[in-house]
């Protein structure tokens, strides 16, 4: 059995490279893949948790998550779509109109 | 029969509701004779209430209508005692005469049937007044005669004098009604009531003296308001601005009695406060003389009558300060008919004139016509005390009773009998000056007699003009008799029952009638220049008395122009810089915090990002921090 450290240490590494793609790449859809990988590394902390100290509240939670990320992902695609429809471009950059 | 006598106050007002709404629709005439027929129909309602007080006998009776302010004691409550009736009477009786006489004043005036609306309205809110049976319902009476006193001075609101007269008349009387206001307070506070027969019946037990004495200053000063009195008569010489009718019916029969009404009606916590009454009759008598020597040397007819009707008032007042209601109630009644008559007479002689009011202009007008001259011949011998015209009765007996009441009122009573001597030399100059000698008109005056719709009211008033005083004579006290339910339990200053006294008296204010009026008629009958001579003999008295010693300036300079420079400066000042500047401040102060935050928000993506995750750190950091 693999000791449930191992499982913390690949849930962090995911995070770390999710949130750095999320700072460092301007593709929406990229940095969107970044945000749905520093979720799962979530999910998989809640998990290994869950299963070291036996209790299922984690898995519980992660289902919970699984579920509003689905929903989440359909409108933040159909959000990059539409904005690449219109502009012919997904680069974060060019989108800063609510600038103050 | 006394069921009815709501009847009173709704004839009327439904005449000015339907002419208000439907008055457009309805020909010339005829709505003027609506209105006269609203009116005429009140005054046979009271008339027939009227009978069981006149044969004697009957109790007064409180008619109760409907709840309206239960917890101060004010409902929609009539009081139909004496007192209430002979005013009902006097309103109507007088307001369908003058009524019928604008049918033929406002004729081809576009708007007829609006001023026989508010005429309507204000028959019913003077009804309102006299009929309540508390002190609130009198004040919303009171509050509503002073409404259509507004809209009538300004009726012809398109000249700017019309206009600035009916403002002075509302603020003025505001002044007083202020006053009103607070003694109506002190009242509810001692009594806990408003409604007459709880305030009189714990009269006695509740005021102590100094309590009604405010009571009694404060509804003199009201009574001051509305009656025209020293210090605020200025607006009732303005007021004729309005049609000559309204300053007939409102400004000399009926609405300016109202604050005489007032302290009759409260006759029982005047009881109580010798003080208020001395000010009240002393109010009077100054006022009376004052009016009186103004009134002399005045050009305008109408505003000769305003400053006699002001005088006259004041001899009311003279009465009712010294207890003497019945003389001060009997006097108004007089005065409603020959005042009334003379304003009329004068808007007959200013409507064939085609609106000339400078008597310097007229003069000879005795043979264009004959029966204004007639009958204002009859009102003017009225007024002067002639007897046995309707003046001299009841002029006598306020001059008696004020004698017979000694100590201060022997001093009041010199001031009456030398403005008795004034009044009939002014009204004999006014009459000589329009009726008698030669014609000194403009060129293009056609003068004529009146239609008959307008001379057949100046003879039923004329007729009461002499009939008038014999309802009450030393011979026989019918009117005493009449208002003595109305005043149980209070002192009534009666006028001296020896004969030797009551004639000497009584001679002396003939006495004071014929000089004045020989006078007034020797002196005018001259030619123009002789006259004129003599009115600039009494120079620099004669110029004062003309500008009405120039209270009107002094109020301007130390009242209205302070007035003026605060408001000005509030608003110039206090309003743009501090209310304004406060406003401003805060919307700026908006903008500059929006202004300083701006710059967060870059709209990259990133930026927020790294803030996200620098905030997310520092929760757990906290979080593992704290343990």
């Amino acid at each position: 059995m693999v000791p449930v450290g191992w499982y913390m240490a690949l849930a962090a590494a995911l995070f770390l490279i999710g949130a750095l793609g999320m700072l460092l790449r301007r593709n929406a859809l990229v940095m969107f893949m970044c945000i749905e990988l520093m979720l799962n590394a979530v999910n998989l902390t809640l998990i290994s948790a869950g299963r070291a100290m036996n209790d299922l509240n984690g898995q519980v939670a992660v289902f919970f998550i699984l579920v509003v990320a689905a929903a989440e992902v359909v409108v933040g695609l159909a959000i990059i779509v539409a904005i690449f429809r219109r502009r012919a471009t997904a680069s974060v950059d060019e989108l800063s109109e609510l600038r103050g | 029969m006394t069921d009815f006598i709501w009847l009173v106050i709704a004839l009327p007002l439904a005449g000015a509701v339907f002419l208000h709404f439907f008055g457009r629709y309805v020909k010339e005439p005829l709505s003027g004779w609506l209105a006269s027929a609203a009116i005429g129909g009140a005054f046979v309602v009271s008339a027939v209430a009227a009978v069981p007080f006149i044969q004697g006998g009957a109790e007064p009776v409180t008619i109760s209508l409907w709840e309206w302010m239960p917890a101060i004691g004010a409902s929609f409550e009539l009081l139909w005692d004496p007192l209430a009736a002979l005013m009902a009477l006097v309103v109507t009786g007088v307001g369908t005469l003058i009524h019928v006489f604008a049918i033929g004043y406002m004729h081809g005036d576009e708007r007829f049937h609006r001023f026989f609306t508010n005429l309507n309205l204000f028959a019913a809110s003077m009804l309102t007044l006299v009929l309540a049976g508390n002190y609130a319902m009198l004040f919303l009476g009171w509050e509503l005669v002073g409404l259509c006193s507004y809209l009538l001075i300004g009726f012809w609101y398109t000249r700017t004098t019309a206009a600035a007269a009916a403002k002075k008349a509302f603020i003025v009387n505001r002044i007083g009604d202020f006053g009103f206001m607070i003694g109506l307070m002190l009242v509810f506070t001692v009594f806990g009531t408003l409604s007459f027969a709880g305030v009189f019946e714990r009269a006695a037990e509740e005021l102590t003296g100094g309590m009604a004495t405010a009571i009694g200053l404060l509804l003199l000063v009201g009574a001051a308001g509305k009656s025209a009195q020293i210090p605020l008569y200025v607006w009732l010489p303005d007021a004729m601005e309005g049609p000559t009718p309204v300053s007939a019916l409102i400004h000399a029969a009926t609405m300016v009695t109202a604050g005489v009404y007032v302290i009759a009606r409260s006759a029982p916590i005047y009881e109580f406060t010798p003080v208020a009454s001395i000010v009240v009759a002393s109010v009077g008598a100054l006022t009376a003389i004052w009016a009186a020597s103004i009134a002399l040397a005045q050009r305008d007819i109408k505003k000769v009558l305003a400053y006699s009707t002001i005088s006259q008032l004041g001899f009311m007042f003279l009465a009712v300060g010294a207890r003497a209601y019945v003389a001060g109630v009997f006097h108004l009644m007089t005065h409603a008919f020959f005042k009334a008559l003379l304003f009329l007479g004068a808007g007959s002689v200013i409507h064939s004139m085609s609106d000339e009011q400078d008597m310097h202009r007229m003069g000879g007008l005795m043979r264009k016509m004959p029966l204004t001259a007639a009958t204002m011949a009859v009102g003017a011998l009225a007024l002067a005390g002639i007897p046995p015209l309707a003046g001299f009765w009841s002029k006598d007996e306020i001059l008696a009773a004020d004698f017979a009441r000694g100590g201060w009122y022997y001093f009041l009573w010199i001031i009456g009998l030398v403005t008795a001597l004034l009044t009939a030399f002014y009204i004999a100059r006014l009459w000589v000056l329009v009726f008698y000698g030669e014609p000194r008109w403009q060129e293009d005056a056609h003068p004529h007699e009146s239609p008959r719709v307008m001379t057949l009211p100046l003879v039923a008033l004329a007729f009461l003009s002499v009939v008038g005083g014999l309802v009450n004579t030393p011979f026989r006290l019918g009117l005493e008799h009449f208002l003595e339910p109305s005043f149980e339990g209070v002192h009534i200053q009666e006028a001296p029952t020896d004969w030797l006294t009551l004639g000497i008296l009584a001679a002396l204010s003939i006495l004071a009638a014929v000089v004045g009026v020989g006078a007034g008629v020797l002196a005018y009958k001259r030619p123009p220049e002789r006259w004129r001579r003599f009115e600039e003999s009494f120079e620099p008295l004669w110029g004062t008395w003309e500008l009405a010693y120039g209270v009107d300036d002094l109020y301007g300079r130390t009242l209205v122009l302070p007035g003026r420079r605060l408001a000005e400066a509030a608003a110039f000042s206090v309003d743009a810089k501090v209310v304004d500047g406060a406003v401003n401040g805060v919307g700026r102060l908006v903008r500059g915090a929006g202004d300083w935050a701006r710059p967060l928000q870059t709209g990259f993506v990133r930026n927020y990002g790294v803030l996200f995750l620098a905030g997310a750190l520092v929760v757990v950091v906290w979080l593992v921090a704290s343990g």
